[in-house]
């Protein structure tokens, strides 16, 4: 173990040709980590195929170094090919603290590279400080989010964590920023003959205004039912915001696509006001949208969990209500 | 084809919101929530029931879990698979994901022989995901997680997994590790014939010394990670009641909506 510490890493993710924002929110809270102890500065870890040129962007959001190993077998996300890539760039740099995006391919991989390296990682993390002993405090949801637990790596380096877009508050961009981009290789995998085949990758057309960037949003629920989902289609138009769900209202086939779906198997939102309707307030749920700025909901029921979470609430028929709240907006726009 | 399937009983997630933390003891209270399995676990089941329809075979269920988790395994039989292997020990207690992927590795390779090794994409109660690559890592076997969709053609699989606004398609060959996200299908309901003959499959329990494990490498003390306390999110809100005829409710809406920035 080398006695000088070790760097906060970020591990940036690609969507296309693209950073993912959630890699940019990861360098906010890594720089912030660095600042309180937990390591000696900030890098990133930018793994792909025609890819510098993103490592500016890297650096104008907070990395001191960029790592950049391009390579044509890098090209398509593989979870062997990167942890090979990955585990050996630790083992020759030592960071004290690796952050990854808890997607879908970055809790693969994070979990693959921490078997590899035989070291812990925390998911989902939703906060993560350094407590006056110097450690990490890693605090991760159970059970849905209804109870928060910390986790600590004591003994082994490095201490891995993932954390799911929307958590961390994207930084500023620093267009004066200056850092270093150091080129790695990917040689190790000289010889290493992969038994899996990445063909392709399918993505839709992301919805213009995506959900974690609305101002608004306007969540339905159970309650909704197919015949009110329209409305809240129309008033998510009327407040230039997108229409989020529950679970229920996405299995119903009511919301358009899982985009949609805001919680624990889905999005963290934090819009400037979310308006609910028709929903329990189950923990599934609220762990994606507490940290929004206002929040009301509409539900017929008076003890509903929901409103506890809820700056205002009113006791009415989602169904009925909507259309009277929809003309009340059309009648104040008129005015 | 023999398959395993990777299971783990999990507090019913509908009660979830019954779970709390007491402000004393700092102890986890979940009293009265039945136990399931994992929802889940339950497609990857599914899948190996379906794989085992198409190229015959033998469905094996293992799970590491304490003694009480054997009613959950009947239940894993009863919907159609063939034995099952619980692992269970005092000294498993407090393993981490790397650590509980430790016990199934040495299970399933004690077992021996699988062409496919499946199991959920994640578990309700942590929900970590990491399970599948885990247990790839440490069998030396190709994985990958989030399936929604699983071919098999002689030895080789075409698969998609999930991933934001898409998925990805991958080819690889058996044996491999799989974890399983929901959409890959529909888990079949359990006959009374089936909880019938559950009762007479053959079913193991094994511990720490049947499975050679080295009581350092499980549990706490194998753990790379270790728990700190709990404690219960807060975001308590004011719960202002808007109370009137729903003309004036929706008045009111509209003066937060206009504060907010939302509507001008
Ligand atoms: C592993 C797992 C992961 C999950 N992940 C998520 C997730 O990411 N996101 C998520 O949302 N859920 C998730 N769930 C599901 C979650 O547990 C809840 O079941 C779900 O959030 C409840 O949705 P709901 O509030 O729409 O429905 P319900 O709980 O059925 O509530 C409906 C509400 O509508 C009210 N209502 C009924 N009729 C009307 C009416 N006409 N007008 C007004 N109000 C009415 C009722 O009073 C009730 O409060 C998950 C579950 C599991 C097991």
């Amino acid at each position: 173990m080398p006695e000088r510490l070790g760097a906060v890493w970020v591990i940036a993710e690609l969507t296309g040709n693209r950073l993912t924002e959630v890699s940019l929110e990861l360098l906010g809270k890594a720089r912030a980590l660095a600042a309180q102890g937990g390591g000696s500065h900030t890098s990133a870890v930018l793994m792909g195929n025609d890819t510098g040129s993103l490592a500016e962007e890297l650096i104008v959001h907070g990395a001191d170094r960029v790592f950049l190993i391009e390579d044509p077998r890098l090209a398509l996300y593989q979870n062997d090919l990167h942890a090979f890539v990955l585990a050996d760039l630790i083992k020759k740099h030592h960071p004290e603290i690796v952050l990854f995006a808890a997607s879908y391919c970055g809790s693969e991989l994070s979990a693959t590279v921490a078997a590899r390296l035989g070291t812990g990682l925390a998911a989902h993390c939703t906060d993560l400080r350094i407590d006056d002993r110097g450690e990490l405090v890693q605090v991760v949801p159970a059970f849905g989010g209804t109870v928060l637990g910390d986790i600590f790596c004591r003994e082994t380096r490095p201490r891995m964590a993932s954390v799911k877009p929307g958590i961390f508050p994207k930084p500023e961009r620093e267009a004066t920023r200056t850092g270093e981009v150091i080129k790695e290789t990917a040689a190790v995998l000289e010889g290493y003959k992969s038994p899996l085949k990445a063909v392709r990758i399918v993505r839709r057309q992301p919805p213009e205004l995506p959900l974690e960037k609305a101002p608004a949003v306007v969540a339905g629920g159970w309650g909704v039912g197919a015949e009110g989902w329209h409305f809240l289609e129309k008033l998510a138009g009327e407040l230039g915001g997108a229409v989020g769900c529950t679970r229920p209202a996405l299995d119903e086939g009511w919301a358009q696509s899982e985009d949609a779906l805001i919680g624990t198997s889905g999005k963290t939102v934090r819009p400037r006001i979310y308006l609910g309707f028709g929903i329990s307030g189950s923990a599934h749920h609220i762990v994606g949208m507490k940290d929004s700025g206002v929040v009301i909901n509409i539900n017929q029921d008076p003890d509903a969990p929901v409103f506890r979470i809820s700056d205002y609430g009113a006791v009415a028929d989602a169904k009925e209500f909507l259309p009277v709240l929809l003309e009340k907006i059309r009648e104040h726009k008129e005015e | 084809m023999k398959i395993a399937v990777c299971i783990k009983p999990v507090p019913d997630p509908n009660h979830y919101n019954k779970i709390t933390v007491n402000p004393e003891t700092k102890l986890l209270e979940r009293k009265g929530i039945p136990m399931v399995i994992n929802p889940v676990d339950k497609n990857a089941i599914e899948a190996a029931l379906q794989l085992k329809e198409q190229a015959g075979g033998k469905v094996v269920l293992v799970s590491m879990a304490p003694p009480d988790a054997r009613e959950k395994l009947t239940e894993g039989l009863a919907m159609g698979a063939d034995e099952a292997f619980l692992l269970s020990d005092r000294a498993f207690a407090g393993s981490d994901t790397l650590a509980t992927a430790r016990v199934l590795a040495a299970g399933l390779k004690k077992i021996g022989g699988f062409d496919l090794i499946l199991a959920g994409a994640e578990s309700a109660d942590s929900g970590t995901s990491h399970i599948p690559s885990q247990l790839g890592e440490l069998m030396g076997l190709p994985h990958l997680n989030h399936l929604i969709e699983l071919n098999l053609e002689a030895a080789s699989l075409k698969m998609k997994t999930k991933i934001e606004y898409g998925y990805a398609e991958y080819e690889g060959n058996l044996p491999m590790v799989l974890g399983v996200a929901k959409e890959i299908n529909k888990p079949r309901y359990t006959t009374l014939m089936g909880v019938v003959a559950a009762r007479n499959k053959p079913f193991t329990i094994w511990g720490l010394d049947e499975l050679e494990l080295d009581p350092a490498s499980t549990g706490l003390a194998g753990s790379p990670t270790q728990p700190g306390e709990l404690h219960l999110p807060r975001h308590g809100r004011k719960a202002e009641l808007l109370e009137g005829e729903p003309g004036d409710i929706a008045g009111k809406i509209v003066a937060i909506l206009r504060a907010a920035g939302v509507l001008v």
